[in-house]
């Protein structure tokens, strides 16, 4: 299949990616900074025949999302952080329902209304949970404009395996750039389990279903929650990861999405100053590439985390090395991006 | 427990036929609603209607957060159990992706009239073709008997211990008057569920919600003014009354919105 390459903002990849990868309906509320991704769905899923509705909320948006993944759609909505958290019951819901869709969240600076330029700082809420009760969303972050493009296919395709939420957690710097990406002018195949479970009308079926996340009875809870935590054991074989000049690092730097880019920067800039850095690059947060990260941080004398928070996936490096090695960070807030220079100089520091 | 025994696998006498029997539309399970309670009448109109139109192999029907939240164990039909007032989204999400089923939510008076004010406002608004049987027993039945925003003013409850004080806490929200300015709106009436010839009028009402959907004329809601004694702290009886006597002097019923062809006929 022909795919030129042109230049395509964050925001627009995500949407023709979603396109791209099945997605059937999508519901949503304009919040900056993703504005791009429901206005450029607005026109392009009816073009294909499928449902685009902008909601009066994001509650209800996250809501008509479980409607449409109970009736087997490939479902999905986009926001960010504050809207992200409007739809964290909804959330929860599916996941203890174990329905597939996925929800982008384009990160900005929090707490509160915080602001509308870049932040990492719903980690937590992301791969922690988020909303109430025992829960895992299988979380991927994308780095570039083109993986804004591929990954709501890939994600799709993992919510739909393991019946679960699915997030893709971008930025405001992710959203907002452009770059040059590789788009195929026709849509790909899309090949999609089938959903017997789905809540679609029996249409013959001889018995009927539910989607449904109570349980009333705390042993059928307990039997279902076990379920749930199995499911996300078996993600782990899900892991996605990249490295950057890791072979001989003395200093490695682990970083996701926007902040991997300028922690690469950082490490060549390392480079040239006599430190040999390299890059560490979860790609799933959730399943987070815990042994892939100690097998890479084998031979390093330090590690580096650096994030766009006060320090939220650094946690889940300091589980991975497990006091093997000393872990630092350098966690930038409130949507101040620290230049590849400033990086680098935390490099050195942490190489003495 | 009594055998339940299908009267029309029951061995009849000769010359005597079944006139009544449970809907197929619904299950066997036994109900776990309160004595006195309209939820049972309510449901077993649901499954009429399904059978009626023919649609068990086409509905799915959202259950709300609140005493029906196990609506789908007495149904045979598909069923999505929404969180608490999200039904009309749930319901839209299903609708929307696929309009050729017949997609109904069923809520009470806290679920649709306090927090999820906004999803069926807003569904209304759009013209959602999706059909709403909304229990009205002016309180929160499964937690405990609270404040319900239908709750009558002087009404007492457990957090209006003295009765609800209008100065302090409003006015009962109206819904039919409410939701009837909008122009989404197809099909919007209110009944007492209080005696045989207004449950026959419920049964108008609902066959023309239904009717509303399947013809695609928008946004259809039947509000059913139902009792609890329970929580009322009332005999089932007294509680009927109470409906008959004071709850439809505030909610007055009869059809505020009827967009179909034979309206008034």
């Amino acid at each position: 299949m022909q795919a030129k390459r042109r230049l395509v903002k964050g925001n627009e990849a995500i949407a023709l990616g979603a396109v791209a990868g099945g997605c059937d309906a999508f519901f949503g509320y304009p919040i900056t900074p993703q504005n791009e991704v429901p206005e450029i769905l607005s026109q392009e899923m009816p073009r294909h025949g499928r449902v685009f509705l902008q909601a009066e909320s994001e509650v209800a948006s996250i809501n008509m999302v479980y409607g449409a993944a109970a009736a087997g759609m490939r479902a999905m909505s986009s926001s960010s952080s504050p809207g992200i958290s409007l739809m964290m019951e909804g959330m929860s819901y599916i996941a203890g329902a174990e329905l597939p869709c996925l929800v982008v969240n384009v990160m900005r600076g929090g707490p509160g209304l915080g602001s509308i330029t870049p932040s990492q700082a719903d980690y937590f809420q992301a791969c922690k949970g988020g909303g109430h009760g025992d829960y895992r969303c299988f979380v991927m972050a994308p780095w570039n404009v083109q993986e804004m493009y591929s990954f709501p296919g890939i994600a799709f395709e993992m919510a739909d395996r393991y019946r679960n939420p699915a997030m893709i957690l971008a930025d405001g710097v992710l959203g907002q750039m452009m770059e040059p990406a590789a788009i195929p002018d026709e849509l790909p195949v899309v090949t999609r389990p089938d959903k017997p479970w789905a809540t679609n009308g029996r249409n013959g079926r001889g018995q009927k279903n539910v989607a449904n996340s109570l349980v009333i009875d705390p042993y059928e809870l307990r039997d279902h929650n076990r379920k749930l935590q199995a499911k996300y054991a078996a993600m782990q074989a899900e892991c996605k990861w990249d490295t950057r000049l890791v072979e001989d690092a003395e200093i490695l730097v682990v970083a996701y999405g926007i902040a991997a880019r300028l922690a690469y920067s950082a490490c060549k800039l390392a480079r040239k100053r006599g430190i040999r850095a390299g890059l560490f690059r979860p790609i799933t947060l959730f399943p987070f590439p815990t042994q892939p990260l100690v097998e890479t941080a084998d031979g390093a004398k330090s590690v580096l985390a650096v994030e766009l928070s006060s320090g939220q996936m650094v946690e889940d490096v300091r589980l991975a090395i497990n006091g093997r090695l000393p872990v630092t960070l350098y966690g930038e807030m409130g949507g101040v991006i620290p230049s590849p220079s400033e990086v680098c100089d935390r490099i050195v520091e942490a190489a003495k | 427990m009594s055998t339940v025994i299908e009267p029309s696998k029951a061995q009849l006498p000769d010359g005597m036929q079944c006139v009544f029997e449970r809907p197929r539309a619904m299950s066997e399970k036994p109900m776990h609603y309160c004595p006195g309670c309209s939820h049972g009448t309510y449901h077993r109109l649901v499954g009429e209607m399904i059978d009626e139109f023919d649609l068990l192999s086409k509905t799915v029907g959202v259950c709300p957060v609140g005493c029906a939240v196990f609506a789908y164990e007495y149904f045979e039909f598909d069923m999505v159990e929404a969180s608490h007032g999200r039904a009309p989204a749930v319901a839209t999400g299903v609708k929307r992706c696929l309009p050729d089923r017949f997609v109904f939510t069923y809520q009470g008076d806290g679920d649709l009239a306090s927090i999820g004010m906004a999803e069926t406002i807003h569904a209304a608004a759009r013209g959602e073709n999706i059909t709403v049987f909304f229990v009205n027993n002016g309180i929160f039945g499964m937690t405990g008997g609270q404040m319900a925003p239908t709750s009558l003013v002087g009404q007492k409850t457990t957090t209006s211990q003295k009765g609800r004080d209008a100065a302090w806490t409003g006015q009962p929200i109206k819904v039919c008057e409410l939701l009837s300015s909008l122009d989404g709106v197809g099909y919007l009436a209110r009944v007492p569920l209080t005696s045989p010839k207004n449950i026959k009028t419920c049964r108008k009402y609902m066959r023309n919600a239904v009717r509303c959907q399947l013809e695609g004329r928008g946004f259809a809601l039947v509000e059913a003014l139902s009792p609890c004694p329970v929580q009322w702290g009332m005999t089932p009886g007294a509680a009927l009354d109470y409906i008959d006597d004071k709850v439809v002097k505030v909610f007055p019923p009869g059809e505020f919105v009827n967009k179909l062809d034979d309206a008034g006929k």
